[in-house]
């Protein structure tokens, strides 16, 4: 258990030093953009005496490492700075747009798993007749459609159409659970493709396996079709897919930017567009460092999950 | 707009994924178009066309949904930085200035009842009207001159700054609770233009903190309001012009077209600002939707800075005057909604010169002018962004066109997020735009020797001279003539070679009335939904 500990504990230094030459990086890209959050606000009247004048009240005059030194000190304080465009502290943003987006990945993942193993193993179990070629082609298929037209056809089909569904969340800001019918076209577009891809990892993994010598031997020795697929092949396949959904909770969670743009879902996504387009930089940091330490947190758990799963693959960092 | 979308729309530019947000345009353009919309109806009654459309007389009651492109979470209710559509529209229902735009952009008395100068205009008395803010506090001239002396805080940068500018604020006082005399730096006739400046609100004396519970005196009372979701006003009752006919307005943000389309097709706004040409041309006459085109609202140009080769030459800037076939360009660049423009700003404005003869495509004469110019085989780049809608679609069309001159332009591609800055001192020619504003604000914002943007670099002694002349002109028709002389100099050699005038189009659902379609943005009647009712 000592081997595991430690490797836990280098995977978390490793993503510290990770999340902050992330945050360092968008520092300096944001720094590199052209223009700034002055010159982004004057528009199209670019007075530059009033261009000067709204620098000097966001203290952009000052320079960038003494921004950065003091937006980073106050992070161990859990603050991560106000602002520049409204004043507000940036943690708020971060509260606000966080439920929204973490309520569309969670109800995705919830519905991803069982649809994407069922999907998997059921086009394994029939490899090469008719229902795994209909499954390989469908997913195939609609991985292949963008979101924002599948999105945009959802809308025009189930909403305009036939009225089925509301076509936006407009209006329910961030109490979308009271309105249970504007959530399903947003988690329909968000799992497309991600069923997609994991229903085609576990159909691939299960046929390895259950092309593998011990398979094989489990069979001679007279184990059931059933328990040879739940309990000897699935596991095998289970590690790369923890890793997938890993990623996928991760691209969830970093904000849907076209999913929340096309619903009108205040999320992660919205957020850190707004905070781009008008270069407030110290909401861009906040979000980043909220991003890094997820990315890394969910890495380590699905490395952990595919650890124990099949540790004969070999998992270690 | 945001914001900045001109659309005439907004946004050709699209990606698939979000268009920026729209900047408004104040009495500039937004920095995503330009625009205009229309308000509601005039003076509320609801005659003419406007309210007409099958309306009948106003009915009282119900929440109408409007759904803007917004500014995320950064939003305030802060009237005085007020920078995008959704802004403004706020903030005229919360609040309200002493005067504001008609449609033909000449200052209209809102909380002013009226105003009279002295015989040099350079001292005026302005007399309020009685209204009540929404805590019922009579409106007084101390909250205006507290309004003003904030906007024009050293300290801070206010939009409405540079407009408030001619006055002499710690000269000005208060002659009665309703009564202010504002003493000016210099005579200046259309004094009322700037009380009806972009985002020169009247708020409470010693106001601050506006995000909890903005207090106004306009139509609407603060109900709730969470940055770049939504905003939700009630009526006011005592209102001075009379109570809206809403119960409640509510302000949602949808940045992507698309969403705000769909939500009104679907039933979950009944207001839609600012569509593009494709979007209106698929639903008009449908019936399911209105669909509303505010004609002539922003100006499309080409800006040649005439103060550099080969535009220090005026024949080259007449030459290039006869390259544009301007048809050509509302129809490419603008999706066809639009008008062709005559190289002057403000086309149906107040002393607009709608006398000089439309300008048209010559390439011979324009052939002619560049050879005598010394400029035969001329190149020029022309700089162009996506920053708002239809300037790359101009930029390209009008490369094709002075190819035929034997002019070659290369398109400069700019970035989106400070174009207006990197083009104001930059470059020799590019894509401009600008919203509706007073013509005399278009003068002195951008074609004086100090204006603050000058992206023509104008700079006449002469030209300077007329302008303050028209300023401190009392008669309005000689007033009127000393404008148009401005004007015929533009047109003979300025540096902006308007081409258009983009439509603003926005949708509203069947059951809305009261809709005003005339007003360009900014002005009193646009996005005024204190006059529209639900039927």
């Amino acid at each position: 258990m000592s081997g595991l500990r430690s490797f836990v504990a280098r995977r978390l230094l490793l993503g510290l030093l990770q999340t902050a030459a992330v945050v360092l990086l968008v520092f300096a890209l944001t720094e590199a953009l052209p223009g700034d959050a002055a010159v982004a606000l004057a528009g199209d009247q670019p007075d530059p005496a009033r261009v000067e004048a709204i620098r000097e009240a966001m203290r952009l005059d000052r320079p960038a490492w003494e921004r950065l030194t003091d937006w980073a000190a106050g992070l161990p304080h859990g603050d991560f700075g106000t602002s520049l465009v409204s004043g507000r502290p940036v943690g708020r943003y971060i509260a606000d747009g966080f439920g929204p987006t973490l309520l569309l990945a969670a109800l995705t993942v919830v519905l991803l798993v069982p649809a994407g193993f069922g999907l998997g193993m059921l086009a394994a179990r029939h490899e090469g007749r008719f229902v795994d070629r209909v499954i390989s082609s469908a997913t195939l298929a609609v991985y292949a459609v963008p979101e924002f037209a599948l999105g945009v056809l959802l809308v025009t089909v189930l909403s305009l159409r036939l009225g089925w569904l509301p076509p936006t969340a407009v209006g329910y800001g961030t109490d979308l659970l009271a309105h249970p019918a504007a959530l399903v076209l947003p988690v329909l577009v968000l799992l497309s493709r991600p069923v997609c891809s994991l229903a085609r990892m576990v159909r691939a993994g299960m046929i390895d396996a259950l092309a593998s010598p011990y398979v094989a031997q489990a069979r001679r020795y007279g184990v059931s079709g059933a328990r040879v697929r739940y309990t000897h092949a699935l596991p095998n396949a289970l590690a790369p897919a923890a890793q997938q959904i890993a990623r996928t909770v991760d691209w969830l969670l970093c904000g849907v930017v076209v999913v929340e743009a096309l619903y009108v879902i205040p999320g992660l996504g919205t957020v850190l567009l707004g905070a781009v387009a008008e270069r407030d930089v110290p909401v861009v940091q906040g979000l980043t460092v909220v991003f890094g330490v997820l990315t890394v947190v969910l890495n380590l758990g699905a490395d952990l999950v595919a650890h124990r799963l099949a540790p004969r693959a070999g998992v270690a960092a | 707009m945001r914001d900045t979308s001109p659309r005439p729309l907004p946004s050709p530019h699209r990606s698939p994924g979000l268009r920026r947000r729209g900047f408004l345009a104040a009495t500039g353009a937004a920095s995503l178009g330009a625009l205009t919309l229309a308000g509601c109806g005039g003076t509320g009654t609801g005659s003419g066309d406007d309210a007409g459309k099958g309306g009948g007389s106003p009915k009282r009651g119900g929440r109408l949904r409007a759904a803007f492109a917004g500014g995320g979470a950064g939003e305030t209710l802060d009237p005085h930085l007020a920078n995008l559509f959704v802004d403004v529209a706020r903030a005229k229902a919360l609040f309200d200035k002493l005067a504001d735009h008609g449609a033909d952009l000449s200052a209209q008395p809102r909380l002013a009842e009226r105003w009279e100068s002295n015989r040099t205009l350079d001292r005026w008395q302005v007399t309020l009207r009685r209204a009540t803010f929404h805590d019922g506090r009579p409106v007084t001239a101390e909250d205006v001159l507290y309004s003003y002396r904030r906007i024009a805080d050293p300290k801070r940068a206010f939009r409405a700054k540079a407009s408030l500018e001619p006055i002499d604020l710690d000269a000005s006082r208060a002659t009665g609770e309703r009564a202010v005399e504002f003493v000016l730096k210099r005579p200046t006739a259309e004094f009322p233009n700037i009380l009806a400046a972009f985002g020169a609100y009247i708020v409470p004396g010693n106001a601050t903190g506006f995000d909890r519970k903005p207090i106004g005196s306009g139509p609407f009372r603060f109900v709730s309001f969470t940055p770049g979701r939504s905003a939700v006003f009630g009526r006011y009752d005592d209102y001075w012009e009379g109570a809206p006919h809403l119960d409640e307005i509510e302000f949602v943000v949808a940045n992507e077209e698309s969403a705000r389309v769909n939500a009104l097709l679907g039933g979950q706004i009944e207001y839609a600002h600012e569509l593009n040409p494709a979007t209106a041309r698929a639903h008009e006459g449908k019936g399911q939707v209105e669909i509303v085109r505010l004609r002539g609202s922003t100006m499309q140009a080409f800006c040649m800075k005439t103060d550099r080769p080969p535009f220090d030459d005026e024949r080259v800037r007449q030459a290039f005057f006869l390259i544009a076939d301007r048809e050509e360009l509302v129809d490419g660049a603008l999706s066809g909604a639009g008008e062709v423009g005559n190289d002057l700003f403000g086309k149906g404005y107040e002393y607009y010169a709608d006398g000089l003869p439309q300008r048209g495509q010559d390439l011979e004469r324009a052939r002619a002018l560049l050879k005598r110019a010394g400029a035969e085989k001329l190149k020029v780049a022309l700089d162009t962004s996506a920053v708002a809608a239809g300037f790359t679609e101009a930029a390209s069309i009008f490369r094709d066109q002075a190819r035929k001159a034997g002019v070659t332009v290369e398109v400069r591609m700019g970035s989106k997020d400070s174009y207006w800055s990197d083009v104001l001192d930059r470059g020799t020619l590019c894509c401009y735009r600008s919203g509706a504003m007073p013509i005399e604000a278009h003068i002195s914002q951008r074609l004086l020797t100090d204006s603050s943007t000058n992206a023509t670099k104008w700079r006449h002694k002469d030209f300077d001279a007329l302008y303050r002349q028209a300023q401190s002109t009392r008669d309005r028709a000689e007033r009127a003539a000393v404008h148009e002389r401005m004007q015929r100099r533009l047109y003979g050699e300025g540096g902006f070679l308007v081409w258009g005038f983009a439509d603003w189009i926005i949708a509203t659902a069947r059951t809305v009335r009261g809709v005003d379609t005339k007003a360009p943005a900014n002005t009193l009647d646009w996005a005024r939904f204190d006059r529209v009712w639900l039927t």
